[in-house]
């Protein structure tokens, strides 16, 4: 994973809330084995009506934001499933990180495991934001390591666990830092009662 | 003395591995469950890092997502579902994972066959890169939806680090009016507490309706804690959890099944034990419901109307209302009764059980669909399914002019062919109605199986209650 520290560029905002993982990838779209390309696929079926013909006037199809690196959204983003294609997608249409009153839980996690900064400001602070990305050539600037979100004379601070920061920070690959306890994970396992079920052991 | 402690803080306790400097657990994973979609990335991965699969032993495949539920001696045709499958199938047999095939009468839906086989019980952790896994909660398990990576994290480790979550009770109290079942509990249930209202959680359900109801109606309910948002779902296994394990191929036996036993019976919450957030609710407040809108918290009872957008305090509800009406070409103050469909769907993770498909069976008996209605029946697995033809309920439902099919997750996700048209309206017994889930531009109500099968004879939605 690319580490993440600071974050600059220009916004798009998406103002609604509960924006979920079937908008942000469509099932269709699932079936692929791959862990990239899925950007095409972006909020597919807002981008474009049944018949494929593109709606100029949604936010990722305008020309002047082409090059958005923050989404600016509204409460509860990305729930609904696990898929984490939904934020693999927004990471390959370009963005680093979204900014939202609130995330789903899973998609939270997701998000992190990916490298796509989410990040929880007030209502009122994403209110002020989505104004400011009203104008493309406004920029926003999101610094991990002081937690700090500006753009013009906006600035806001935001909480991330400590744990995920450094991970974000130093771009750390979070399974070596488990298999550097495979110790206590095999001491772990000893304790285990032997009623516990095995996959590989039925009683028929 | 050790201070009281809930169902959920015993249950991760018992499973962390250690903790670090920031606070954060490293739990380890009793069960992993695996299926065609949510994997393959993962397991290219952990190819590419040299990795190996740490606890094959703990870990289950099936396919459920992308297979098709009808004509199934032509195979997979879709090629890109094809290859997804073939992936998982060559997966499996390179790292030494159980994958019940297509072919194999105990495939079916990932949370429906782990209980099934016994393999989920008390006191485990359960993880499966589904949202949905929230449905092994139902015996006391914590039972996690995960991402990729983490699918990843798990094939490499059996493990998972996680913060812990809040907790949250749900208690319902009383007795369930005539006509209102599980799945009407949990629908009211996010109707009250909201689409996020369990967000960063882990909620306990309480109380005697859920003491009363059985393994799968608790199921049901758990299964979709998600739609509130939590991140599991959990009720205290009982005698009901153990009569519905016993005997089951994965359950313990002998002096194993009596050890077992007493350690689950040391898991319900401590009298005394609190709770971040704590809800109660009557259960005669309790009635049918449907849901109006493009996300399961937009639910009204059977006897309610549309509401209207303007009645919301909150503008980010309004705003959704609006849209979702648009979406659903609904007018507001029109009764949901007057609603027709076109489609009923009997399915899924949530409501494809045998009791399920009784309770719709019972319903349909005698009946025939309305014109220009399609249903379908999809049973949540090949036992399942079995089950019930050896019932006759295959029958019934054929009879009716049903579609009786194979299993798997079919049209709650319509990643196979089962999927609805634009424009076409459906009583589908899943769990999720978001725009396109169903197949763009289509519209998904959901109900519990009872409401969806006497939808299928109306051709529109009734009130069960008074429904003969
Ligand atoms: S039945 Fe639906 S909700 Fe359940 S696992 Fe399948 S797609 Fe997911």
């Amino acid at each position: 994973m690319q580490p993440v520290t600071v974050i600059t560029g220009q916004m798009a905002p998406l103002p609604r809330a509960n924006v979920d993982t079937d908008q942000i990838i469509p099932k269709q779209f699932l079936k692929r084995v791959e862990r990239s390309g899925f950007g095409p696929f972006l909020f597919w079926d807002w981008a474009q009506d049944a018949e494929g013909e593109l709606d100029p006037e949604f936010i990722l199809n305008r020309p002047e934001y082409a090059n958005a690196v923050v989404l600016v959204s509204g409460p509860n983003f990305g729930s609904g499933s696990s898929r984490e294609h939904a934020p693999w997608a927004i990471e390959d249409r370009g963005f680093r990180a979204i900014i939202a009153p609130s995330f789903a839980d899973i998609f939270w996690g997701n998000c992190y495991n990916v490298g796509l900064l989410p990040v929880v400001l007030t209502e009122e602070e994403v209110a002020r934001l989505t104004e400011l990305a009203g104008d493309p050539a406004n920029v926003v600037t999101i610094d991990l390591a002081s937690q700090t979100v500006t753009s013009g004379d906006f600035t806001a601070s935001f909480d991330i666990d400590p744990g995920a920061k450094h991970r974000l920070l130093n771009g750390l690959d979070t399974i070596a830092l488990t298999l550097g306890h495979a110790d206590e994970i095999d001491a772990f396992e000893q304790t285990r009662p032997r009623w516990m079920p095995s996959v590989k052991s039925a009683n028929v | 003395m050790e201070s009281p402690r809930t169902l959920f803080d015993k249950v991760w306790d018992d499973h962390v591995v250690l903790t670090d400097d920031d606070g954060v657990d490293l739990l380890f994973i009793d069960l992993h469950l695996v299926h065609e979609v949510t994997s393959p990335q993962a397991f290219e991965a952990l190819d590419i890092a040299g990795r190996a699969v740490h606890r094959p032993d703990l870990t289950l495949a099936t396919i459920d997502h992308g297979v098709p539920t009808a004509d199934r001696e032509l195979g997979i045709l879709d090629p890109l579902s094809k290859k997804q499958i073939d992936t998982l199938i060559a997966n499996c047999e390179r790292t030494g994972i159980e994958l019940f095939d297509i072919s194999d009468p105990r495939s079916g839906i990932v949370h429906v066959i782990g209980p099934e086989q016994g393999l989920t019980q008390p006191g485990m952790t359960i993880v499966c890169g589904d949202s949905h896994t929230a449905t092994h909660g139902a015996f006391g398990a914590l039972a996690i939806g995960i991402g990729t990576s983490q699918v990843e994290h798990v094939l490499a480790t059996q493990t998972l680090s996680q913060p812990k979550p809040k907790s949250m009770s749900i208690t319902v109290d009383g007795t369930l009016p005539a006509g209102v079942t599980p799945k009407d509990v949990i629908l009211g249930i996010i109707a009250r507490i909201g689409f996020n209202g369990g967000g960063g959680h882990v909620i306990e359900y309480r109380g005697s309706v859920f003491e009363d109801m059985s393994m799968e109606g608790r199921m049901t309910v758990c299964n979709m804690s998600i739609e509130a948002g939590a991140r599991a779902g959990m009720i205290a296994p009982d005698e009901t959890t153990f009569d519905y394990l016993r005997g089951r191929p994965h359950a313990p036996t002998g002096p194993d099944w009596d050890a077992a036993v007493e350690y689950w019976r040391t898991l319900a919450t401590d009298p005394g034990a609190t709770f971040d957030i704590e809800v109660v609710i009557d259960a005669a407040d309790l009635a049918p419901y449907v849901s109006w809108g493009t996300n399961p918290s937009q639910t009204i009872r059977i006897t309610d109307m549309i509401p209207d957008p303007e009645s919301f305090d909150d503008p980010h509800d309004r705003d959704a209302a609006r849209r979702a009406l648009a979406y659903m070409d609904l007018e507001a103050g029109t009764p949901i009764t007057d609603v027709p469909v076109d489609v009923v769907f009997l399915g899924s993770c949530t409501n494809a059980r045998i009791e399920d498909l009784r309770a719709a069976a019972a319903v349909v008996d005698g009946h025939r669909v309305a014109d220009g209605v399609r249903a379908l029946v999809v049973p949540g697995s090949g036992l399942v399914k079995l089950q019930a033809e050896e019932e006759g309920l295959d029958e019934i439902f054929l009879d009716a002019g049903f579609e009786w099919r194979d299993a798997g997750c079919s049209m709650c996700l319509g990643m196979n062919p089962d999927i609805l048209q634009p424009g076409e309206r459906c009583a589908s017994t899943s769990n999720r109605n978001f725009e396109g889930r169903q197949g763009r531009d289509g519209r998904t109500h959901l109900v519990s199986p009872a409401m969806a099968a006497a939808a299928a004879i109306e051709g529109r939605f009734v009130d069960i209650r008074g429904w003969s």
